[in-house]
């Protein structure tokens, strides 16, 4: 594909912190190459804004291959922008055009506030996972890590799950702010395992509870998270949560630590 | 967990959803068989003698019962869950994904379940509020057949029952699917199979209800 540069308008989320209002701001970039990434483009815009003695955009990101899970942006009304399955960072500036103007938002949910311009608090999620996304594991020697026969189907299952990155895509997309995918991703990748077997009765129902307390929504399959996920993750996964969650409510103990 | 954080949980108050709505599935698959019986073109015979027996039965007349409570939770539980899930994003995004990401229908479940609402009140009130009436203060059922021309001879009420079938329609194929995964059987073997049987579900129920005003109003069904 031919190199190109372009003159871009961006109208950015700016916000000073959690309890400011906050508002959109226009910014002017020139000279964009086509070969860049997204947060690259930033990275020049906030150059640009240090030299002129402004304050540069705050936004998250880490690795900029895409798997930590820490970029997000809302680009033109999708997660991460319009790529299937890439995240923030891996969305490249060959997608535009001179002359285009972009929007870009933080994740919008209540569960997610706003820390910072682009940057949310997604520490919900942690305590998700801590209500119910773990195991039991004896101290002591390691076990062979071949000595647990495991159907081949549901490692690989299992792995496409754990293939989560917990970015927040999936709430970020959903009409009703549901964290239902990466819930359910989190409760597949440990149940489609024996070594998630000994809390089974009690992790959906654990994480479920917590989900709703984190003032999530609730899923009502629409699919827009799937649409949406950097990782694929499959609605096949929200439909195992929901069995999970059936099956520890009529036939677990009924007692746990609820 | 107890029962009631069981069903009242985001997972447990979908289930209540998908429970109710796979009754008022079952529901409508009686109600199409039976109404359907006026294609017979016998002048409504076997139509009446079909109404009837739903009319009388002890057992059909306490399902009834049910079918209303079973209708009031579903209408409950889904304005609740509308509600509710409005309230999580307190602010909206400048830009939306639009159908980018999902089909509108599946996002309008709770404006496409307030237009069957209201068109059940109508409903209702054309139908099963006189003859229910009458059977119970006056001179026994009331001829439905000659009560369906005599409605459906108005073409503003059929273009009115055209569109609660179109409503009903998009209503089902969000609502199909969406009450089986919501049970879990949304899985690899399954969710292609219910998808396509949900929208043949979708597309030939709603269809034959609506044949129904129009036969009537084109003079088809005698």
């Amino acid at each position: 594909m031919e190199h190109y540069s372009m003159n871009l308008t961006l109208k950015v989320w700016k916000q000073k912190n959690k309890n400011d209002k906050g508002g959109f701001e226009t910014y002017q970039v020139k000279g964009i190459s086509s070969e860049m990434s997204f947060l690259e483009m930033f990275d020049v815009l906030n150059e640009q804004l240090i030299a002129e003695g402004k304050e540069p955009i705050a936004f998250d990101h880490d690795c900029r291959e895409g798997i930590c899970g820490m970029c997000s942006m809302y680009i033109n009304g999708r997660a991460h922008g319009p790529w299937h399955q890439t995240t923030t960072c891996q969305l490249h500036m060959r997608e535009y055009k001179d002359g285009d103007t972009i929007v870009v938002e933080p994740w919008r949910a209540n569960a997610f506030p706003v820390i910072k311009d682009l940057v949310v608090d997604r520490q919900s999620f942690d305590r998700i996972i801590q209500a119910g996304g773990y195991i039991s594991v004896n101290t002591g020697n390691a076990v062979d890590a071949n000595a647990l026969p495991i159907e081949k189907q549901k490692a690989d299952e299992s792995f496409a799950a754990a293939a989560c990155i917990g970015c927040g895509a999936c709430v970020a997309a959903c009409p009703n702010a549901s964290a239902m995918l990466f819930v359910s991703a989190k409760v597949s990748h440990l149940a489609l395992l024996p070594q998630g077997d000994p809390e089974r009765k009690t992790r959906a129902t654990n994480m479920i509870q917590q989900m709703d307390k984190e003032g999530f929504g609730n899923c009502t399959n629409i699919g827009a998270c799937e649409a949406e996920c950097p990782k694929g993750i499959s609605l096949e996964n929200i439909a195992r949560l929901n069995r999970e969650y059936i099956g520890s409510v009529f036939s677990g103990s009924g007692t746990g630590n609820l | 967990m107890n029962w009631k954080q069981a069903f009242t949980s985001s997972i447990g108050k979908k289930l209540v959803m998908s429970l109710t709505g796979i009754f008022l599935i079952t529901f409508l698959i009686v109600h199409c068989y039976i109404n359907a019986q006026i294609f017979w073109m016998d002048g409504g015979v076997k139509f009446t003698e079909a109404g009837h027996f739903m009319a009388t039965n002890p057992v059909i007349r306490f399902v009834e019962i049910g079918l209303f409570v079973l209708l009031f939770l579903h209408i409950i539980q889904g304005l609740m869950l509308w509600s509710q899930n409005k309230s999580k994003r307190n602010t909206r995004y400048a830009v939306s994904a639009g159908n980018h990401t999902s089909k509108w229908y599946s996002r309008s479940m709770g404006l496409l379940g307030t237009l069957i609402l209201l068109f059940l009140c109508m409903h209702l009130y054309h139908f099963w509020i006189p003859n229910r009436y009458q059977q119970t203060f006056g001179s026994g059922e009331i001829d439905l057949f000659g009560k369906m021309q005599a409605v459906f001879s108005n073409p503003a009420v059929v273009v009115v029952y055209v569109l609660g079938c179109i409503a009903l329609g998009y209503h089902l194929v969000h609502g199909f699917y969406s009450a089986f995964q919501t049970l879990g059987l949304g899985t690899h073997r399954y969710k292609k199979m219910i998808r396509n049987i949900g929208i043949a579900f979708s597309i030939i129920v709603p269809l034959i209800f609506a044949l129904m005003p129009i036969g009537f109003m084109a003079n088809l069904i005698h």
